[in-house]
């Protein structure tokens, strides 16, 4: 068993974990809620050894530990799959599994091949169809997801600590992870599951620890609690989020495809979005859904001009025929892409809270077409603080120092304030508790209601169901299903998902 | 909600901010303590001088380095500018085929080096976006191109007596401060304000912290690269003009590993190699240490060689310091 023990944690100023207590129960999965912020990295962090400063004690099988290193809580058997991706983009899949803990010969020589069946194995029980050899910066955040989960199974750690392991997967991959889970707690290993998808942690959890501000609400069996009752113990008050169920309001085309195809850059006979043809209206909000690899991702990419090269079919903005070659060229256009990965593409993390809000729009914030007005940048972020209610300490704190759901809600409010005619969202809410997700699908709606046409690619059915007029379904790059949301079902869904011609 | 203590992590950025200003205090302390020449106003007006034109540089630097880039070619481009004003302000410009001459005032070759500077850098910028040329290597590349330049336009022999006028810029004095620290000064005000005050500056910052974030969040990054380094290639050649008026001679030789210095004192300044991260500010007190070191090693009558060794110790120890202060949680 892994206890905590009164631990309070201070970042320069910050107190992130205010006397907390937490049990970590052996051959059970461990369930640890929280909103943005409560600290359930923090602490988790510590138990792996990356804090090593920090008040209280931990305790480990009834003695009393203290790590100096991640190496030394790995030792101990704690492994842990961190929020954020973590891996080294120009290594290969297996070198990443492997590093810090290759495996040499007498000699010292690198024993590639032994490293590469492990890493063949360890990829097919996670489900990730792609060779050991591939490189990290390849792959697809989802993909990286898994990545970090083979790694972790790896060490073959007593403990297993997953820090939102399934904020880019979909449910294929969960069920396949749920699969691994049950497999550990049969051995009567330690899970520790952090998640903000609560039907999750019903599927599987067998205990709840509620954090909130740094401290313990409450713990016990997850089977004498309902969800509402969770969640009001987490947020503080009642949260619903309702089905849509509306149609869109206008049928003024705003942006049509025409038979957009992406080409496999890896192997040009293949496509990996084939023939997609959309008209997406003003004020309407598509949602696709689709499993991993279903080029949902590709699609956003290819109509925010990413792909130039690679990428053939029609686009018509306002019903005037466009070519975008770059970014640049589709925002000029007013279509924004809200990118899936935060902290390669989202996000400058040594930048502050208020510099990441408003690269966006400084156009807007100019005195004199010369230099920076810092009270309109200062309004504009406070504004986007409170209505995402998020947490950091001041406006000039780094990014980096957010918790990863106040990291993404700073993604959503710097595109956001641009307010473009198109935006594309791609998992906009990944890592974003239930209270703030209700806010920002209200936001994205009103949005919508004033003209705004969206489109959300997402992995979570309730997210689409909540937010879209429309839901698209996608599967190997096609797609499989158009229908209005009132049509739309989680078994239909799943069905078009793996619909194969 | 959260607990604060007052703002522990302005306080800790404040204190960075003046970490290279401590420093250069108790270098000054420990040099009038040991030197009786040292503190004079004299003598400080001379660091100042002599600092001056890698102040001018190494302000370039901390734009390109800002944005994660380095340019190695401001020396020769240094040189080149220099040549260049010279040449322009001692025989003018002959257009042979047209049979057309034309003769340079002082402003008229100074702007026209400051152009030259400026398109060489622009070129360099061109290269590493469009291209994809990794910086050091384009930049490798213009330092031997404009170096080579030099020594045709000047056919390897220095341009001399460029007349009283033009020796102002480099040795007259503005209300008792030399005019190199004029001019220095204003450079640093220029790029301090670019940095912090303005979109561009913005700009800067987000590419060097994240370039892909900057492209999705619509910067034409490019753009605003082609731009920084132009601004380094114009800076440069207003150090070359400087070290030409001083010298009242332009020096095919000029300017040689002048590069070196400049990213010396934009890494002592606290500025991150990897971009991002830093100020122009730091870069300024950066350059003075560099010269406040190089000017009390000589008045303590250090020899030559053990200069270079105490130099970049000094370097080194500097930047070790900077990152203890990262790294505490
Ligand atoms: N390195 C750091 N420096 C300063 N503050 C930090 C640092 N790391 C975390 N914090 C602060 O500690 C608090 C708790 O953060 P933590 O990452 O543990 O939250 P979380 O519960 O994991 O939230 P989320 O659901 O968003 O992942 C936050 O307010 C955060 O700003
Ligand atoms: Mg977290």
């Amino acid at each position: 068993m892994l206890i905590a023990k009164n631990i309070t944690k201070k970042f320069s100023g910050v107190t992130a974990l205010n006397n907390i207590c937490l049990e970590l129960h052996p051959g059970k999965v461990n369930a640890i809620i929280g909103e943005n912020g409560a600290g359930k990295s923090t602490l988790m962090k510590i138990f792996s050894g990356v804090h090593t400063q920090y008040e209280g004690d931990i305790i480990y099988n009834g003695n009393k530990v203290q790590f100096a290193s991640t190496k030394d809580a790995e030792e101990a058997g704690i492994a842990i799959i961190h929020q954020e991706l973590n891996l080294v983009p120009h290594l290969s899949i297996t070198e990443n599994i492997f590093l810090g803990r290759e495996i040499t010969n007498a000699f010292g020589i690198l024993n590639k091949k032994n490293m590469c069946e492990q890493t063949k194995l360890l990829l097919k029980k996670v489900n990730l169809n792609l060779h050991p050899d591939t490189l990290i910066y390849k792959l697809k955040v989802g993909q990286q997801q898994l990545v970090e989960i083979a790694k972790a199974l790896h060490t073959n750690a007593e403990v297993i600590i997953m820090d939102e392991p399934t904020s880019a997967i979909t449910d294929k991959e969960v069920d396949n992870l749920f699969a691994i889970i049950d497999e550990l707690t049969a051995n009567n290993k330690t899970i520790a599951y952090i998640s903000h998808k609560l039907n999750e942690l019903f599927q599987k959890a067998d205990r709840y620890t509620v954090l909130r501000d740094g401290a313990t609400i409450g713990a016990g069996e997850m089977k004498d609690i309902t969800h509402d009752e969770l969640v009001e113990k987490m947020a503080g008050r009642k949260i619903m989020i309702e089905r849509n169920t509306m149609n869109a309001a206008s049928n003024e085309p705003l942006l049509q495809l025409k038979n957009i195809c992406l080409q496999n850059p890896e192997n040009s006979g293949d496509n990996v979005v084939h023939n997609v043809s959309l008209t997406l209206h003003k004020g309407e909000v598509i949602g696709v859904y689709g499993l991993m690899g279903a080029g949902r991702t590709e699609l956003m990419e290819t109509i925010f001009g990413l792909h130039p090269s690679l990428s053939s079919g029609e686009l018509y903005m306002e019903s005037k025929s466009k070519k975008f070659k770059s970014p640049a060229d589709a925002i000029k256009a007013g279509i924004m892409l809200i990118p899936e990965d935060r902290k390669s593409q989202g996000l400058c993390l040594d930048l502050t809270v208020r510099d990441n809000i408003c690269i966006t729009v400084l156009d807007k914030l100019q005195q004199w077409d010369i230099f920076l007005n810092k009270r309109k940048e200062t309004a504009l972020s406070k504004a986007y603080i409170q209505q995402l209610s998020i947490k950091t300490a001041s406006q000039e704190t780094q990014v980096r120092n957010l918790s990863g759901g106040n990291q993404q809600k700073i993604v959503l409010a710097k595109w956001l304030a641009k307010t473009p005619k198109v935006l594309l969202l791609d998992e906009p809410t990944r890592g974003i508790d239930v209270g703030a997700k209700s806010e920002i699908y209200k936001l994205i709606k009103e949005m919508a209601a004033k003209g705004l046409g969206v489109i959300v690619v997402s992995s979570e059915i309730p997210e689409i169901l909540a937010l879209a007029n429309r839901v698209l379904v996608m599967c190997e790059g096609k797609l499989t299903a158009d229908m209005p949301v009132a049509e739309a079902t989680e078994s239909n869904m799943l069905t078009y998902a793996l619909h194969r011609n | 909600m959260l607990a604060i203590s007052s703002s522990y992590s302005l306080n800790t950025q404040r204190l960075k901010r003046f970490q290279s200003l401590i420093a250069l205090l108790l270098l000054c302390v420990i040099l009038t303590v040991l030197s009786d020449k040292f503190f004079s106003s004299e003598n400080g007006l001379n660091v100042l001088r002599q600092t001056a034109v890698n102040i001018c540089i190494a302000t370039g630097m901390t734009l390109v380095i800002l944005t994660g880039g380095i340019d190695l070619s401001v020396g020769s481009i240094l040189a080149l500018c220099g040549a260049a004003t010279a040449g322009l302000l001692k025989n003018g410009m002959v257009l042979p085929s047209l049979d057309i001459f034309i003769g340079f005032t002082v402003l008229g070759a100074i702007l026209a080096a400051m152009l030259i500077g400026w398109l060489i850098g622009l070129f360099n910028g061109f290269v590493i976006t469009k291209f994809n040329v990794p910086p050091f290597v384009a930049t490798l590349a213009m330092l031997t191109i404009a170096r080579g330049f030099t020594m045709l336009y000047t056919q390897g022999q220095p341009i001399s007596n460029l007349g009283q006028q033009f020796v102002y810029i480099g040795a007259g004095s503005f209300l008792g401060i030399p005019v190199p620290v004029w001019i220095a000064a204003l450079v640093v005000l220029i790029a301090a304000f670019i940095t912090q005050k303005t979109k561009l500056g913005r700009y800067i910052y987000a590419i060097g912290g994240n370039e892909t974030a900057a492209k999705f969040s619509g910067i034409n990054v490019s753009k605003v690269k082609m731009v920084v380094y132009a601004m380094a290639g114009a800076m440069a050649a207003i150090g070359g003009i400087i070290v030409t008026s001083r010298l009242d001679s332009a020096q095919p030789n000029a300017g040689i590993s002048y590069e070196l210095d400049a990213i010396a004192a934009v890494v002592i300044g606290g500025t991150s190699l990897s971009g991002g991260r830093g100020t122009v500010w730091g870069t300024v007190m950066g350059a003075i240490i560099i010269g406040v070191l190089n000017n009390g090693l000589v008045l303590l009558n250090v020899s030559p060689f053990w200069q270079q060794v105490v130099k970049g110790a000094v370097i080194l120890l500097a930047v070790i310091i900077d990152k203890l202060g990262d790294k505490k949680e």
